[in-house]
């Protein structure tokens, strides 16, 4: 890793990713993915429609585990761990790699009993009051619903909602946060708060987010990997990781011609 | 002038206004009909009397016919409502798209459709016979209790499917994705979110059940005294009273059949009702 990174010490790796391919019953997805991500830093994953980045953030908390014909080839390791070694129980899994989803998705509850959700399910014996204003603050939601945590989730705005779900999240007290197009149902001014929010949260968290937005990537994010599409001999279509690095260098001095194409808006 | 085309939307739009209407009117002249010749007997003495043979020329009422009516649609939700929102939690979320699943589903619709009569002789000949392969428990509310059960069941699995599916899948991947697993996903998350539909489809069951008559001929019978049992005794219902007092020959019971019609209907509009009120406080 080159010594400009932001992060002063060398960085440890929370996911590996080795020659990762991911199938859906016979349609190969994901090929030969290689990938680190390193320890409290944003990492963007980047590329056109069905290259697949959706797909393998969801094999980092195995959410794909739920689809029928699921299956992936390689390795991935979670702190050395394998992630799909028969002894690690996803649902233990998922409380380490929390996940805020596209649309946001609050339960139809109160403000209060969504973030309590997560640490009920194992018997949270802390103070739950104290966990769920802590969340919200760090969620930069607090302020907001102070008054009216007991109102129903869905109430919120887009922008307020999606937070709720940051919120949530956070409530389990995860080591890393996965975020697939968090802001792409939101307005301009919500993402932006979710951007500055992203800043915030990786002095605790690791956070990978899957984005379309490339100024996006480029204002949040550390480290960059462009996946794109290709064409098999059968004529199916497979995605692949053309390039993984900083993300300064994927934007300004790319090595592959496609990243550059893609990150300059000729393609995607 | 008007083009052909157009008086012809016009006719169809008065033809299908005037089907509307007379859906409407048929109702009303059931609920009037009723009201005009069951309402005059309608007073206290209808809840806590008993009912009058056919010799007896006045008064009377059919107190043991409501708690019998109310006894069996009890018994037959405490039957059907846990049972069959278990099996549309297992159609709907743990077992979804399974061929047991698609099988039970299929099951569930031919259910739904065998005349209340087969229920009837069915509970009749496993439950009420004293010969044979039964329970021998004789004529009671048990007996109709489960009969009516078997006849709500398909429903509230139905309603209950459907209320569940509905629930949309990002809340329970958001459920999973906090380290919920299936069933707590399903207990917290989604049977909360359904139930106000839940509730919706228990009520049109329990109407429907309420008003049978046929299974009840067969399972609770009829009786001329206060309920002291769940098992042993002939169990009068609302129903079974309409039934054998409309066309006998005494005035006194034809009169006492016109308002347990009127509390029968009020009944069912009740449960409509708060069925209606179930779905509002979802919105």
């Amino acid at each position: 890793m080159s010594s400009d990174t932001k992060s002063s010490s060398p960085t440890e790796t929370v996911l590996k990713t080795e020659n990762a391919s991911v199938y859906y019953g016979n349609f190969r997805a994901l090929q030969g993915i290689s990938l680190d991500i390193p320890k409290q830093q944003i990492t963007a994953l980047i590329g056109p429609s069905g290259c697949g980045k959706s797909t393998l953030l969801r094999c980092y908390n195995r959410l794909n585990d739920l689809v029928k014909g699921f299956r992936v080839e390689g390795k991935i390791s979670y702190h050395g761990q394998d992630l799909y070694a028969p002894e690690i129980d996803p649902v233990e899994l998922r409380r380490r790699i929390g996940m805020v989803f596209q649309k946001p998705n609050p339960f139809p509850k109160s403000i209060y009993d969504n973030i309590a959700f997560g640490p009920r399910l194992v018997g949270y014996k802390g103070d739950m009051d104290d966990l769920v204003e802590r969340s919200l603050k760090q969620s930069a939601l607090w302020d907001e619903v102070k008054d009216k945590l007991k109102q129903n989730g869905a109430a919120l705005s887009g922008g307020q909602q999606q937070r709720l779900c940051i919120a949530r999240a956070i409530a389990v007290q995860p080591d890393v946060i996965l975020m697939d197009e968090p802001c792409s149902a939101l307005d301009p001014i919500s993402t932006l708060r979710i951007e500055d929010l992203l800043q915030e949260l990786k002095q605790h968290y690791t956070i990978i987010i899957v984005t379309h937005n490339m100024q996006q990537a480029s204002r949040v994010s550390d480290m960059t990997a462009f996946f794109n599409v290709e064409m098999t001999e059968k004529g199916g279509r497979v995605g692949h990781l053309v390039e993984y690095s900083e993300t300064q260098r994927i934007f300004q001095s790319p090595t592959e011609k496609s990243t550059q194409e893609y990150v300059s808006g000729r393609f995607g | 002038m008007s083009s052909p085309r157009t008086l012809f939307a016009i006719g169809m739009t008065g033809l299908t206004f005037l089907a509307a209407a007379i859906a409407l009117l048929i109702l009303v002249a059931i609920l009037s009909y009723v009201v005009i010749n069951g309402g005059s007997r309608v007073s206290l003495d209808l809840f806590t009397q008993l009912p009058p043979v056919a010799v007896i020329k006045t008064g009377g009422g059919f107190g043991n016919a409501l708690i019998g009516t109310l006894m069996t649609v009890m018994i037959a939700v405490l039957l059907s409502v846990p049972f069959g929102i278990l099996a549309a939690i297992y159609l709907s979320e743990f077992g979804r798209e399974t061929l047991f699943s698609s099988i039970v589903d299929f099951l569930t619709n031919v259910l739904s459709g065998v005349p209340s009569i087969v229920v009837g002789v069915f509970a009749y000949g496993v439950i009420v016979t004293k010969t044979g392969f039964s329970l021998k428990l004789g004529f009671s509310a048990i007996a109709g209790g489960v009969a009516l059960a078997v006849l709500m069941l398909p429903i509230v699995v139905r309603t209950a499917a459907e209320a569940l599916e509905s629930v949309p899948n990002d809340v329970r991947q958001a459920a999973i994705g906090l380290g919920a697993t299936q069933f707590q996903t399903v207990f917290r998350i989604v049977l909360p979110a359904a139930i106000p539909s839940i509730t919706t489809g228990v009520m049109l069951a329990v109407a429907r059940a309420a008003g049978e008559t046929a299974p009840l001929i067969l399972t609770t019978l009829f009786g001329y005294s206060w309920i002291n049992s769940l098992i042993a005794p002939p169990t009068p219902t609302l129903s079974v009273l309409v039934f054998n007092f409309a066309t006998g020959p005494s005035r006194n019971q034809q009169q006492l059949a016109w308002a347990a019609s009127l509390i029968l209907v009020a009944l069912v509009l009740i449960t409509s009702l708060l069925s209606r009120l179930a779905i509002r406080r979802k919105v």
